[in-house]
């Protein structure tokens, strides 16, 4: 027995003992386990290019997608906003999964109701559902606004959120003048972007067009503010909070959208804040009446931003920017759209990424990097990989469309460093394993799932994206801004010097290159 | 424009409304309770844990009884009409020597209360079949739903992941627009065809329908067979798990279970040849989903007692190991919720007799090796001896160490499955009390098992408990710990309330068996003795007033 009270074995070390080797042994015989000759021929088989091809043949079967379904995006964007309770209409376990998606990933509370519809409501429709579920929301959690969304089931037996928050309010669920933004998110389209998109321009939409009809709309009187969106994005706390510090030193009028940096990020100090920070409901109207909008992400935005601009606003959408060339455009569009001129304190944390650069960049040079994540993410990492010398080879977003694919070729095209790339748009985390063997790469960048891939093709993750789960507090710190770009830096860093310390190890082996000094 | 909101604090104090519109929790009604509600000594945290001694050791019975039904209404306050009336059926206080909790339970949650419950796909995908280790389990519908439960329940195994073992893939297909519209038939029939070829040497498959699925009117059945047929009789097993079915996981358990009657017993049919040769001492473990390694740390005991297993069921198994389970001679049923069906399906059909066991804690490891000796003849019940027996200087050194550090604290639970009463003993063994306890989808077969063998007097019983009520419940209940989910788990810590999860033993385990309760004993130490839990409160805050503040 290998247990004992002074040395806890937990899994970790406990069945790797002889007593559970040998069970485990045992049990084999019942499982009518395959020949291990047969699961290596196989597993050999499927490191070739002719696995490749057949994987690459799929039409039907998806394996290991890198992509969520909408009604996440409009959890995600709906507590952004001060006082916020989502409600996803449909079945409830759904929002199940997504409190605790969003929990594993941020290692914090996620709150969102769902109006648990069942099989009477699938014949009946979930009317009653909506009436009760909006009451009993408003009176327990005591909300300032709930904004609605839809689980596939709502969508395919066709709802009508307009109609139903109508009914609800006339039945007295909630005051009549009370805000519910809504927004259809089926499942069945797009992804956890393009939900958030739709969440997001339900909420603009009721508030800047007359709330569903209940108010006049809302004429816009132009300010000096500019809007500021996010987009879907894993490290939403540490990015809005660096974004906020540079729209403060330039001084310019700002509105985030959708501001969930505060709620996913409470402290613990013995109170439960259920809603925390949040773009005020005055701020969400009154955005109406900005100058310009700025979207971090085009793909999580591509239905929002045109909206936008047809209320008389400038609009200007980045790839999730990381790095100095992004960093460098995204300050000189700000500065141009607000007129204000960008302080030096900027230039020199322009500097002092370009310093860190130079000094680091003998050892990203030339590297080869696959990518994979949220269209934007990788576009803005390949960006950064191309002016630190890399050699981005596959850039793969499950999520990402024609226009995307077009776009990224182009940055690629761009560079010398990306002329060996190619870019894969609505492909798997199954095709991104086939790619690794057979034109391998040096690191792999994407989120927590790539430990599979790290595990099979023995490529080194490094991760960057959503979810990531097994490493905590990332999402804390930023990626974008020039600090960003540091930290994204450092990240690869550490993973490609951890890499060559490593490789060198080997007592006896390689006493040789096992450097003090890198 | 501001509003005011009220927060709700640990301590217990009278809260008062923060005017920062930025920092504000949900309770408008929490100002209206803690004015009405008594204060005393259980409302504050400190004054019980001076003295050292535990809450409701500090009351009598009647007391608590009469504290906690007070509670109940309270927390009913905040509900329309309509809502409070079926809520109340599901709150109550444990009274001794009654058949069960006095709750409803399994019945639909109510829209929009923050019910902590998922769905029939949850119970059949994420629980029954998900951990079959050497079938494909295909998601069929759009793509959230195996996204968020991939690889998320620990189920752990042994196999080459992706070449003859798949729990940690996620096969989803990933339906579009189009397939809702047209249907997704043509689109399975590819499918199948692609892990066929893709897979080769993948066991079996399975198709776990997500809510369109039935709504659109497909016939997977149709698929699933004459796939079957194509592919020399391959098991295909349609699961008609909808997430909109039935009121909780607890239908997509029931419907999982009659799956694997009508797809693969009912395949194999009852004479068909076992790939070994029987014994007398042929066991399966039922409902036991190896959640951090739990069904080994049990399958061990039961090995060295002189049994033999010859099935998982479901953490750890094969397809092989459910076809051959009608060959066991007994069927021991760890999570009674899940898996009851199929065991008593054995039982009819079979005359396979089942039995229920407990593998938490050392007192109910003990009964339950005895009691499942009992079936069996005079060398399993010395073997049970034995391992009891050898197991007893690892319990009392495990016990000597956390048992001084646990004495008298109090847990409150709300988990799913069996865990809401399996555990209680484990927790008395290390001299704690849990003095709340609730089923996420229970029935009522549970809670009479809980108020017949578990839980004491007065205990606080929540069905089907919604954030609300259970945040309530622990602020004025002030327990040294609560075990839950993931999507309570930061809610209370932020409250300061040390936590554990209990559907995934939070990333840790095993907890089953001997050597998994030392592995309990360890984790329930470090949450609730972890010195963090001391610094919550920034030193200068709460500090007396300066004076010429207080001249204001």
């Amino acid at each position: 027995m290998a247990q004992s009270a002074e040395h806890v074995l937990d899994h970790l070390e406990l069945f790797r003992g002889p007593e559970y080797q040998q069970m485990l042994a045992n049990k084999k015989a019942f499982e009518n386990p395959r020949e291990s000759a047969e699961v290596e021929r196989i597993r050999e088989w499927t490191k070739t290019p002719e696995y490749r091809e057949k994987n690459f043949a799929r039409e039907a079967l998806t394996i290991n997608p890198a992509k969520a379904c909408q009604p996440l995006g409009a959890v995600f964007a709906s507590v952004g906003f001060e006082g916020t309770l989502p409600f996803v209409h449909g079945s409830q376990g759904c929002v199940a999964y997504y409190r605790s998606h969003l929990s594993r990933h941020f290692k914090e509370p996620s709150s969102c109701v769902s109006s648990s519809m069942t099989e009477d409501a699938a014949v009946f429709g979930g009317l009653n559902n909506m009436i009760d579920g909006l009451a009993n929301s408003y009176n327990m959690y005591k909300p300032r606004m709930i904004a609605v969304s839809t689980t596939c089931m709502a969508e395919v037996i066709g709802d009508d959120l307009n109609a139903f928050i109508k009914t609800s309010k006339e039945k007295g669920s909630v005051p009549a003048d009370f805000d519910v933004p809504f927004a259809h998110t089926p499942a069945f389209v797009g992804s956890h972007i393009t939900g958030y998109d739709n969440a997001l321009k339900g909420i603009l939409e009721h508030f800047w067009d007359g709330k569903a009809g209940t108010a006049p709309k809302l004429e816009r009187k132009p300010n000096d503010k500019i809007n500021f969106i996010g987009g879907f994005d894993g490290y939403t706390v540490g990015n809005l909070r660096e974004i906020k510090r540079i729209f403060e030193i330039m001084g310019i009028e700002y509105t985030v959208l959708a501001d969930n940096s505060e709620v996913f990020d409470t402290p613990t100090d013995g109170e439960f804040r259920m809603y925390d920070g949040g773009t005020t409901l005055e701020d969400a109207a009154n955005a109406v009446h900005a100058k310009a909008t700025i979207s971090m992400q085009q793909w999580c935005t591509e239905k929002t931003l045109p909206f936008i601009a047809e209320h008389g606003q400038d609009v200007v959408a980045f790839n999730h920017p990381v790095g100095l060339s992004a960093t460098d455009d995204f300050l000189v569009a700000l500065s141009r759209i607000s007129g204000k001129d960008i302080p030096e304190e900027l230039a020199r944390e322009r500097g002092r990424l370009v310093d860190a650069m130079t000094d680091s960049s003998a050892h990203i040079h030339g590297k080869k990097f696959a990518i994979y994540g949220d269209p934007d993410l990788c576009y803005g990492l390949a960006a950064f990989l191309l002016e630190l010398g890399a050699e981005p080879t596959h850039v793969l977003s499950t999520n990402g469309n024609k226009a995307w694919e077009e776009k990224t070729k182009a940055l690629l095209a761009s560079s010398t460093f990306g002329q060996n790339c190619h870019v894969y748009p609505g492909r798997d985390l199954w095709h991104m394993r086939s790619l690794l063997f057979t034109e391998p790469v040096d690191f792999l960048i994407g989120n927590t799932y790539g430990k599979y891939l790290e595990r099979d093709t023995g490529t080194p993750l490094i991760r960057i994206g959503f979810p990531v789960f097994d490493r905590h507090h990332h999402h804390r710190s930023a990626v974008w801004g020039y600090q960003g770009g540091m930290n994204v830096l450092v990240k690869i860093l550490d993973k490609i010097f951890d890499e060559l310390d490593k490789k060198t190890s080997l007592l006896g082996k390689t006493d040789y290159s096992f450097d003090i000094i890198r | 424009m501001r509003f005011v909101a009220f927060a709700t604090k640990r301590s217990g104090a009278r809260r008062k409304p923060i005017p920062n519109p930025l920092v504000y929790s949900f309770r408008g009604a929490g100002m209206l309770v803690a004015e009405t509600w008594p204060s005393g000594p259980y409302c504050n945290r400190k004054a019980s844990k001076d003295i050292g001694m535990s809450l409701a050791t500090t009351q009598s019975i009647s007391e608590i009884r009469a504290r906690n039904k007070e509670l109940i209404e309270e927390v009913l306050k905040v509900y329309p009409e309509k809502t409070a009336k079926r809520r109340a059926k599901h709150l109550n206080v444990h009274e001794a020597g009654k058949s069960d909790c006095g709750v409803k339970s399994n019945l639909k949650s109510i829209p929009g209360v923050m019910t902590i419950r998922g769905c029939a796909y949850a119970g059949s995908k994420g629980v029954v079949w998900g951990p079959i280790k050497d079938m494909v389990h295909i998601s069929h519908g759009p793509v959230g739903c195996g996204q968020y439960s991939w690889g998320s329940r620990r189920n752990y195994y042994v196999g080459t992941t992706g070449i003859d073992t798949f729990v940690t893939l996620q096969f989803t297909s990933d339906f579009q627009e189009k397939d809702i519209v047209f249907g997704g038939d043509k689109k399975l029939n590819k499918i199948i065809d692609e892990v066929q070829e893709l897979f080769p040497l993948n066991n079996g498959i399975t198709v776990q329908s997500e809510c369109p699925i039935g709504l659109i009117g497909d016939d997977i059945e149709a698929v699933s067979r004459a796939k079957s047929k194509e592919y020399d009789g391959k098991t295909i097993v349609p699961v008609r798990c909808e997430g909109f079915r039935g009121v909780s996981q607890s239908l997509g358990h029931h419907i999982a279970n009659d799956a694997v009657r009508d797809w693969i017993f009912d395949k194999n049919g009852p004479d068909s040849k076992p790939r070994f040769e029987p014994t007398p001492y042929d066991v399966a473990i039922i409902g036991d989903y190896n959640i951090g390694g739990d069904a080994w740390s049990s399958r061990i005991l039961l090995e060295e007692m002189g049994l033999r297993v010859i099935a998982q069921w479901s953490g750890d198994g094969s397809l092989a190991e459910l076809e051959a389970t009608p060959k066991a001679k007994l069927n021991i049923l760890h999570c009674y919720r899940s898996m009851n069906y199929i065991s008593r399906h054995m039982e009819e059909k079979f005359g396979i007799p089942w039995c229920e066991y407990n593998f938490f804690g050392p007192s109910k490891i003990a009964e339950s090796l005895r009691k499942i000796a009992s079936y069996f003849d005079d060398k399993i019940r010395e073997g049970a001896e034995r391992v009891i027996e050898k197991y007893q200087p690892l319990v009392n050194a495990v016990t000597a160490k956390y048992r001084p550090r646990l004495q008298g604290k109090t847990v409150m639970l709300f988990v799913g499955g069996l865990r809401p009463r399996h555990v209680i003993g484990a927790y008395e063994d290390l001299g704690m009390e849990v003095i709340g306890t609730g089923y996420e989808f229970g029935h009522n077969d549970d809670y009479q098992r809980t108020a017949q063998h578990y839980v004491k007097d007065s205990t606080l019983i929540y069905d089907d408990v919604n954030g609300y009520e259970f945040e309530r419940f622990v602020e004025k209940l002030q327990p040294d710990l609560v075990g839950s989910g993931i999507k309570e788990k930061y809610v209370f810590q932020k409250m300061g309330v040390p936590f554990r999860q209990m559907h995934s033993w939070d990333y840790s385990g095993p907890y089953h068996g001997y050597d998994g309760f030392a592995v309990f004993a360890r984790d329930m130490d470090m949450a609730v003795n972890s010195p963090i839990w001391k610094k919550l409160k920034a030193p200068w805050k709460d500090v007396p007033k300066p004076s010429l503040l207080a001249a204001e």
